[in-house]
């Protein structure tokens, strides 16, 4: 019983991401691919893009504490992160990262300032959420992965 | 009944394992992928190995190209990110097409439409966007056959058109396939053979699908190049080269297929700034079936032909007249002439008045070569020789590009004088004439190509006026670029040069893809907008509207980008005089496209080689329709121009002026 419920609080949260936005249909080949032989393919993905993804973030943080700001190289970093983010279907943290590049084409360093921190809001947030995600999953066993985000 | 029973059981089985082994096709396919995202490799492995692939991972391009030089037979397909710190995807992109002639597909976050034409222009038989998703890697294995496919057909060309068709056969042989494509190819070739069964000698050459491919080492193309200079461009066929090279074990399948690449490689090489004229000028001198070579041949590569003496002195002139006399083409070779006068109008005015329509498209067989007849040498035989060295690297060239290339620049006493004006260049650059496209601003906005064309173009073109020297002068004689090599990107509108972004690479170029670099900057803008649509026209990138179409830097980007079709044309730009093949330097993008294009290209530039070529080539060649339309697209749109004309690593620096 206890075990539904749990189910049924995984499968929720899990289509909260999707409603809120924070994941996408990205996310959603992930766990496609998830299957017997990997078990935990989508938590390991994760677990690999935010620990690559900080030293990216570091990065930027370094180049974005520069006078003058070195647009083409934020942007470069920023291309790369953003790769990675789309690839694991962080909705809202490609979308800042988007932001952030146009803010990088247009030369504004405040609109990048601003933006990046925006970005790194929505990045944690997110980790949050996938590690309560995760670790919930864990105690269900694999979820169906037939229930796609409405 | 028992019998037939058996035997129908037989068949049956007999049926089924041939089924069998189709249908396990594309499972097996190997791949390997470039990333140095590792959540991204992570995920397109895994996502590969549910297609029932088998894949290879490398974070690093550098190790991706080790593993592939180590096993050259070990990989049918390669995916890689455009992106990467050690080195640019394009790059690694163009040395797996040049030294395994894997089909190639990029990724990327980035879906600029330039980005993605750049993978285009540079070979990549495919782009895709990330996130990647599992759907668009299940066909991937499309690529593979298809390449083979036009291998084959290459080679079915080639053949006939040199040995008279009467090897076919033996290209199935020489066609190696993947162990899961073997079957394929087998059943491919089979079918094939069946049709062309009088042609064929022997039959039973199914197993010779199987035979491992040659590696052509540093030193196997080494030979190959030198053979192929020794006897010259137009007189290069495999059957010669493969004697002169006298390697045990090489067929004549090897070296055609080799060749074909070779060719490839150089028009792409001819839209490249940088490019090393000396490879080039090998290839000019082949105005035969593959006339990609023609094409592709900037001035710079008839200059180097000509200072390599590959080309005799009598058909240089021969080529001169054409193009600048409009006397008829020699031997042939589709008369660029009317281009080439509105080639050299550009300095002019008077092309201004469009009435160069811009020959670029036919730079590229014929009108090149006219153009170089009277450039003096000024590649020495050694500097053909280093070039070559460095067609094995090409990719690395960028780097390199200036110092070997640059001699040959400064050899023609290039002159790049900002203001090109009638500074007739002692290579017989018709003043002005200059390879603008270096020294301009182009720097980087060109993407490089600036650099490398300059280096290389710059000799090069600036031979070509030279022999009309007062033709030029007077029309500007801008030598017909139809892609003059590394010209294009040269070119670019003097005064945008810092503003020109990579995207200028095609503005740069091709100041509407005529010279590059033969304009003074003022010209150029003039005849940019104008002139360019006229040019165009030809081009099938579109018509003339270029120029609005052109992006604002970019205004040059239309006669780029018809330059770059025209290259890149070697699909369109057959009627560049052959140009069709890659004129356009893009080269790694001609591969794919080429390849296909070519084949059905190649006949039809020879025809198509007089005049109009602008209009004929483009639309009507490929098979590739899509990538017409793309590409008639962009050239309204211009952008894309530039991917072409970016040659990464091609430093401007190097070209001095």
């Amino acid at each position: 019983m206890e075990k539904n419920q749990i189910h049924r609080q995984v499968a929720l949260l899990r289509q909260s991401l999707f409603d809120q936005g924070f994941i996408d249909e990205q996310f959603v080949q992930l766990e496609e691919l998830q299957d017997d032989t990997n078990p935990k393919f989508v938590e390991e993905v994760v677990t690999l893009y935010y620990r690559d993804s900080t030293r990216l973030i570091v990065c930027i943080e370094q180049a974005l504490d520069k006078n003058p700001l070195d647009f083409n190289k934020l942007d470069s970093l920023m291309h790369q992160f953003k790769g990675s983010s789309s690839s694991i279907g962080a909705r809202k943290v490609t979308a800042e990262s988007t932001q952030f590049r146009e803010y990088c084409k247009a030369g504004n360093g405040e609109g990048c300032m601003r933006s990046f921190q925006q970005m790194k809001k929505e990045y944690i947030t997110l980790k949050k959420k996938l590690e309560t995600y995760f670790q919930l999953a864990r105690q269900v066993g694999p979820l169906d992965s037939t229930s796609r985000p409405n | 009944m028992n019998q037939s029973g058996g035997k129908g059981s037989m068949l049956t089985s007999s049926r089924k394992s041939n089924e069998v082994v189709l249908d396990q096709f594309p499972a097996g396919l190997r791949v390997l992928v470039v990333d140095d995202d590792p959540t991204c490799l992570k995920i397109v492995e895994k996502m590969l190995r549910t297609c029932h692939y088998e894949v290879t991972t490398c974070n690093r391009a550098e190790s991706a190209l080790a593993s592939l030089q180590a096993n050259r037979n070990g990989f049918d397909i390669v995916i890689s990110d455009v992106h990467m710190p050690d080195m640019d995807g394009f790059k690694l992109l163009e040395r797996i097409g040049l030294e395994m002639d894997l089909p190639v597909i990029m990724m990327s976050a980035d879906d600029g439409k330039q980005v993605v034409m750049k993978g285009v222009t540079h070979g990549a038989c495919d782009y895709l966007i990330k996130p990647i998703r599992i759907e668009e890697l299940k066909n991937i294995w499309q690529h593979v056959v298809r390449k083979r496919k036009n291998e084959w057909k290459e080679l079915e060309q080639s053949v006939s058109i040199e040995d008279g068709g009467d090897r076919m056969q033996k290209q199935f042989e020489d066609v190696d396939y993947s162990s899961s494509a073997n079957e394929v190819g087998n059943w491919k070739s089979s079918k094939r053979r069946k049709d062309e069964e009088d042609e064929f000698e022997d039959k039973d050459d199914t197993s010779t699908l199987k035979k491992p491919r040659v590696v052509w080492s540093v030193e196997l193309h080494q030979q190959f190049v030198a053979a192929v200079n020794q006897l010259g461009i137009d007189k290069a066929v495999p059957k010669k080269i493969l004697e002169l090279m006298n390697v045990p074990g090489l067929t004549r399948e090897n070296v055609a297929s080799h060749l074909q690449k070779y060719r490839l490689y150089l028009r792409r090489l001819s839209g490249v700034p940088q490019h090393q004229g000396g490879i080039n000028a090998s290839f000019m001198g082949t105005q035969d079936a593959t006339f990609s070579p023609i094409s592709s041949l900037t001035g710079l590569d008839l200059r180097a032909l000509a200072v390599a003496g590959q080309l005799p002195a009598q058909r240089l002139s021969t080529l001169q007249a054409m193009s600048f006399a409009r006397s008829s083409p020699k031997s042939g070779q589709p008369v660029p002439m009317v281009d080439q006068r509105n080639v050299f109008s550009f300095n002019n005015s008077k092309f201004k008045t469009g009435e160069g329509q811009l020959q670029q498209p036919n730079l590229g067989s014929n009108n090149q070569m006219n153009l170089l007849h009277g450039i003096p040498t000024t590649m020495e035989p050694k500097q053909l020789a280093e070039l070559h060295q460095s067609f094995e690297n090409m990719s690395n060239m960028q780097a390199s590009v200036s110092p070997s290339n640059s001699p040959l620049m400064h050899r023609g006493s290039v002159r790049f004088p900002p203001n090109m004006s009638q500074t007739l260049m002692s290579n017989g650059l018709p003043g002005g004439l200059l390879p603008r496209c270096m020294p301009a601003g182009n720097g980087r906005g060109l993407g490089g190509y600036t650099n490398p064309v300059s280096q290389t173009t710059s000799s090069a073109s600036l031979t070509f006026p030279m022999n009309h020297g007062p033709e030029l002068s007077g029309s500007n004689s801008f030598p017909p670029l139809g892609s003059p090599p590394g010209i294009p990107s040269l070119t670019q509108k003097g005064p945008s040069k810092e503003d020109i972004p990579v995207n200028s690479d095609a503005k740069g170029s091709t100041t509407g893809g005529i010279l590059p670099g033969y304009y003074l900057p003022n010209d150029l803008q003039q005849f940019q907008s104008n002139d360019w649509e006229l040019q165009n026209v030809g081009l099938a990138f579109n018509s003339p509207q270029n120029t609005s179409s052109l992006t604002g830097n970019l205004e040059n980007a239309a006669p780029l980008f018809v330059q770059q079709g025209i290259s890149s044309g070697s699909m369109r730009n057959s009627s560049s005089g052959g140009g069709s093949k890659g004129s356009f330097v893009e080269g790694s993008h001609h591969q794919n496209l080429s390849s296909v294009v070519n084949s059905s290209v190649r006949i039809k530039s020879e025809t198509v080689a007089d005049t109009s070529y602008q209009n004929v080539l483009y639309t009507e060649h490929f098979g590739q329709e899509d990538l017409m339309s793309a590409l008639l697209k962009q050239q309204e749109g211009i952008g894309p121009v530039n991917p072409e004309f970016d040659l990464d690593g091609y430093s401007v620096d190097n070209i001095h002026v």
